[in-house]
């Protein structure tokens, strides 16, 4: 058998998704949820107010209605914070009783003996509400003016490292300063989010759970109600995209569980989008302010960013993300000072949580806008400037000045790649012809570059288990858990190289906790690098137990067994090696028949550790037209050079980059999940939120590179969101460029068609380059 | 009241609420689960399905209102000979071999729009076929193999 590294596998999970639709949780079909009730939530219109009585007489009359909730109703005390260190005081009650803090927070629970009815039933709920100030912006809630949460004293929730002082800059014969809103967007995963629960005749609750950390849920869910973790199981079955904002779970997703226990009644419960886009949580939501200094020639002595960013209404991961801006600050360059500072603040809209990238994205857009800035200042070329700053090649590892640790990168030859494969000097040229002309559609280019951390912060780990059937086929039980990601064909790859055994015969098995109870879950691009590199582990040592049967069949010494990865047989090693000696091996199947008649059984478990975590790196290339009597834009190319290490299977890492990328140049051009003043949710539907669709886009155009990292025996580094982190600044750079003639030096995202015109309306008269 | 729908070739009769959704009817009546809801405002076209062979958007239609057209899902476009491996249709196969799905959620509608897309423009350009697109949401492949699968029937079968 030829190796699979590296080779283009069509995924097994498509036949299935293909011809009847995926299982997703509103999909599964269970003997337990027979006759199962539906959930419906009844939400605040308001964004702040006091709740001063709650009408549900008029529920309890509809149709079907089985069960009415309130936040009296329930002693469940505070739900836990997702992060340790936010504050307790800023708990989000499980329903709000009280006080109400965004738009779309659960009030009511209704149960029902059918959806439909959950619906009309809502309609019946009166809530009476004292309207309190509400405020909707950052900027207005870190002055601690309106507070959310009187008790704490104060909006912030979180607070990283120090405001820094004026000596950073002195030397420094330019220093240019920006404000930078890097817009809260939606997640929006296709499939929104969807429970049910059911308990089964063993006395233990069966949840199924739309999640990408199914065991990781297990924990939180028993540890919240103080349940025995055996006396719960988790499956995710088909994921319809997380994105991140699926990693933990909600206060809506915990009632359902808790209830079915507690009415010991199947229950089910599938949102709306309308309440998926008000009640998920959002991402990014930073506004940042970036000071860079140097000197004329072009070097950058010193870089400062501030960050503050939107909680939301309760604090969550979002809240701690600043943390991973802090850490990847210095991007790509070797910048001698960097200094940061992050606060996170509370808001009257909904709480702000992990989305493609984390964190790491809004780091990239920062210094990438800030290097252009620079630039422009000096009158340099972006290009250049970023030459004489890139850390290099032979640096590594190298330590940036916030601390974080590089693995492996060549920062030169990702550049040198993008602006060869975008043949730069001729798009300069065709820019400087129409500048030159006063086109209508003028040429914007774009250039940025990125170093992400993924399988981070700290060192990651990771399960597997492999096992061999008894007829021969291999079992591979993975604590990653892929929902689009292709898994179930990558370790098949990964286990068939080792032992080989037809990828055929081998099952992946991945969220169910019955099945695979620890695990950590698919996020921050972990899966392969930990993932795959357990499946690595777990596979090798099942390879030795059989080699060890394998001789006592064979009647050698265990040294003297080889494997034919060829015949999938096990040999007498040779001087020659194990092909085509003469004499019969013995096969997969006698192995691991003679094992299991010994009262033995071939398998291994491994939990894989790594010593650090990944940096991911590459540079982004975008091409932008946009039009001056409309302020259109329209991205016509982007080429783009993304480093994850050794690639296993091109075709799915190349999926990966073209989802990221999609997803960043949609915050650059389109997509904000918008609060009018009074913290009213504007962009509640598809409707009126400007998703991207496949008009928006071109095709990509991706130049392969492979820089194998030290920190797994893959040598592989995260690619789920390299594509977001690069490609957000570079579309925007291109737009700003695209803007240069008009003086304009930044314009903050998404560039809409009416910010771009607002911009060159009231910009300068345009310079068609002609006189310096 | 009453309905009676062609789905699939198959005839199915049920007793239903007169605003029941054609949507609803086929995933919680007929149990034909392949269609999905992503939104509430037709916008994601998650629910694509075949009205006498045009696609249309499930959401957007009564059931009652299919009375009388044949109706047909993913379950229903392959060969159906009842084996896992069946053959699959020119699209079904052309997203699998370029990868044109992730999740899966939008797949459904996104194959069953893309194949209605070719009965109308059998040769189209790219452009052609991203502006057909539009009415159909994808999250994960960000469009690209999803084009690029298209294309690749279209230049098949032309």
């Amino acid at each position: 058998m030829v190796s699979l590294q590296g080779k283009r596998v069509v995924r097994r999970e498509d036949h299935a998704l293909l011809t009847r639709g995926g299982t997703y949780v509103a999909d599964v079909v269970d003997p337990l949820l027979d006759g199962a009730g539906h959930v419906t939530f009844v939400r605040s219109t308001m964004a702040h107010a006091r709740i001063t009585n709650i009408d549900v007489v008029g529920v309890r009359a509809m149709p079907g209605v089985a069960g009415v909730f309130t936040a009296a109703d329930l002693d469940l005390g505070l739900s836990p914070m997702a992060v340790p260190i936010l504050p307790a005081s800023m708990a989000r009650p499980w329903l709000a009783g009280d006080v109400v803090r965004f738009v779309g927070e659960p009030v009511v629970l209704i149960v029902t003996e059918r959806r439909d009815q959950g619906e009309d039933a809502a309609e019946q709920a009166i809530v009476d509400y004292e309207s309190l100030p509400a405020v909707a912006h950052v900027e207005d809630a870190q002055n601690d003016e309106v507070l959310l949460f009187p008790e704490h004293g104060t909006n912030t929730a979180a607070v990283f490292g120090d405001e820094g002082d004026v000596s950073e800059f002195e030397g420094c014969e330019v220093v240019v300063r920006q404000r930078l809103v890097n817009q809260r967007v939606a997640v929006a995963p296709l499939e929104v989010r969807s429970t049910a629960a059911a308990l089964g005749t063993d006395g233990r609750l069966n949840v199924w759970l739309s999640s990408q950390a199914p065991q990781s849920a297990r924990h939180a869910i028993t540890k919240a109600f103080g349940w025995e973790l055996e006396s719960v199981r988790v499956v995710a079955p088909d994921v319809g995209g997380g994105f991140g904002a699926k990693i933990g779970l909600y206060p809506e997703e915990m009632l359902v569980i808790w209830l079915a226990r507690h009415l010991n009644m199947p229950l089910r419960w599938l949102e709306t989008r309308s309440e998926n886009m008000v009640a998920m949580g959002h991402g990014r939501g930073q506004i940042q302010h970036v000071t860079i200094g140097g000197k004329r020639d072009g070097t950058v002595l010193a870089y400062r960013l501030d960050v503050l960013q939107e909680a939301g209404a309760y604090p969550s991961m979002g809240a701690f993300l600043p943390y991973m801006t802090r850490v990847m600050a210095a991007g790509v360059y070797a910048i001698p000072k960097i200094g940061s500072h992050a606060k996170s603040v509370v808001t009257n809209t909904m709480t702000t949580v992990a989305y493609r990238g984390a964190g790491r994205p809004e780091a990239t857009a920062a210094i990438e806008r800030a290097m252009d800035l620079f630039a422009a200042e000096i009158d340099m070329s972006p290009v250049e400037v970023r030459r004489r700053n890139l850390i290099d090649a032979s640096a590594f590892p190298y330590t940036t000045a916030t601390g974080a640790v590089y693995d492996v990168g060549d920062y030169r030859r990702a550049l040198d790649l993008v602006l060869d494969a975008a043949g730069y000097e001729d798009l300069l040229a065709e820019q400087a012809s129409r500048r030159a002309s006063g086109e209508i559609r003028q040429l914007g280019i774009g250039i940025a570059l990125y170093v992400e951390i993924t399988a981070g912060p700290t060192a990651g780990k990771e399960t597997a288990r492999v096992e061999i059937r008894p007829d021969g086929r291999a079992m591979v039980y993975t604590g990653t858990s892929p929902h689009g990601q292709g898994h179930e064909t990558s370790w098949a790859m990964i286990a068939s190289d080792v032992l080989g055994i037809d990828m055929d015969d081998i099952e992946v098995i991945h969220g169910d906790t019955d099945l695979v109870p620890k695990g950590m879950g698919t996020m921050g691009s972990r899966s392969l690098q930990l993932g795959g590199s357990a499946v690595l582990e777990a596979t090798e040592q099942v390879l030795d137990l059989a080699r060890r049967v394998a001789a006592e069949l064979l009647g050698v010494e265990v040294d003297d067994v080889g494997l034919d990865h060829v015949q999938g047989l096990f040999r007498r090693l040779t001087d020659a090696g194990v092909n085509g000696v003469e004499g019969a091996g013995v096969s997969w199947q006698q192995v691991a028949s003679a094992a299991s008649g010994e009262g033995g059984s071939l398998t291994a478990s491994a939990d894989f550790k790594a010593t650090t975590p990944t940096y991911p790196f590459g540079a982004h290339l975008a091409v932008v037209e946009i039009d001056s009597e409309t302020g259109m834009v329209t991205l016509e190319r982007l080429i783009a050079v993304d480093d994850a290490g050794r690639v296993l299977n091109p075709l799915i890492a190349e999926g990966q980059r073209h989802g990221g990328i999609a997803q960043g140049v949609a915050q650059a051009l389109c997509e904000e999940m918008i609060y009018d003043d009074d913290a009213n949710p504007i962009t509640t539907t598809f409707a009126d939120y400007t998703f991207i669709s496949a008009c928006e886009l071109p095709s990509f155009e991706l130049v392969a590179m492979e820089t194998p990292t030290p920190a797994n025996p893959l040598g592989a580094k995260g690619i789920g969101e390299s594509g977001t982190i690069g490609s957000t600044p570079a579309v925007q750079n291109a737009v700003v460029d695209a803007l240069s003639p008009w003086g304009i030096r930044h314009l903050d995202m998404p560039a809409t068609p009416q910010r771009v015109w607002r911009a060159i309306a009231g910009g300068a008269a345009f310079n068609n380059g002609k006189e310096a | 009241m009453d309905i009676s729908l062609n789905v699939n070739g198959t005839t199915h009769s049920h007793d239903i609420e007169p605003r029941t959704l054609l949507v609803h009817y086929l995933r919680e009546q007929c149990g034909l689960t392949g269609t999905n809801v992503g939104c509430d405002t037709s916008s994601c076209g998650a629910c694509t399905v075949h009205l006498d062979g045009r696609a249309v958007k499930s959401c957007t239609v009564l059931a009652l209102q299919a009375e009388g057209h044949e109706v047909t899902t993913i379950e229903g476009l392959a060969a159906t000979d009842g084996s896992v491996d069946g053959a699959l249709h020119p699209m079904q196969e052309a997203f699998r071999d370029h990868h044109g799905l992730q999740c899966g959620f939008c797949t459904p509608g996104m194959v069953m729009a893309a194949v209605s897309l070719l009965d109308e423009t059998p040769n189209p350009s790219e452009t052609e076929v991203r502006q057909g697109l539009e009415g159909n949401l994808c999250r994960c492949t960000g469009y690209h193999n999803i084009v690029e699968a298209v294309l690749a029937v279209a230049r098949e079968s032309s």
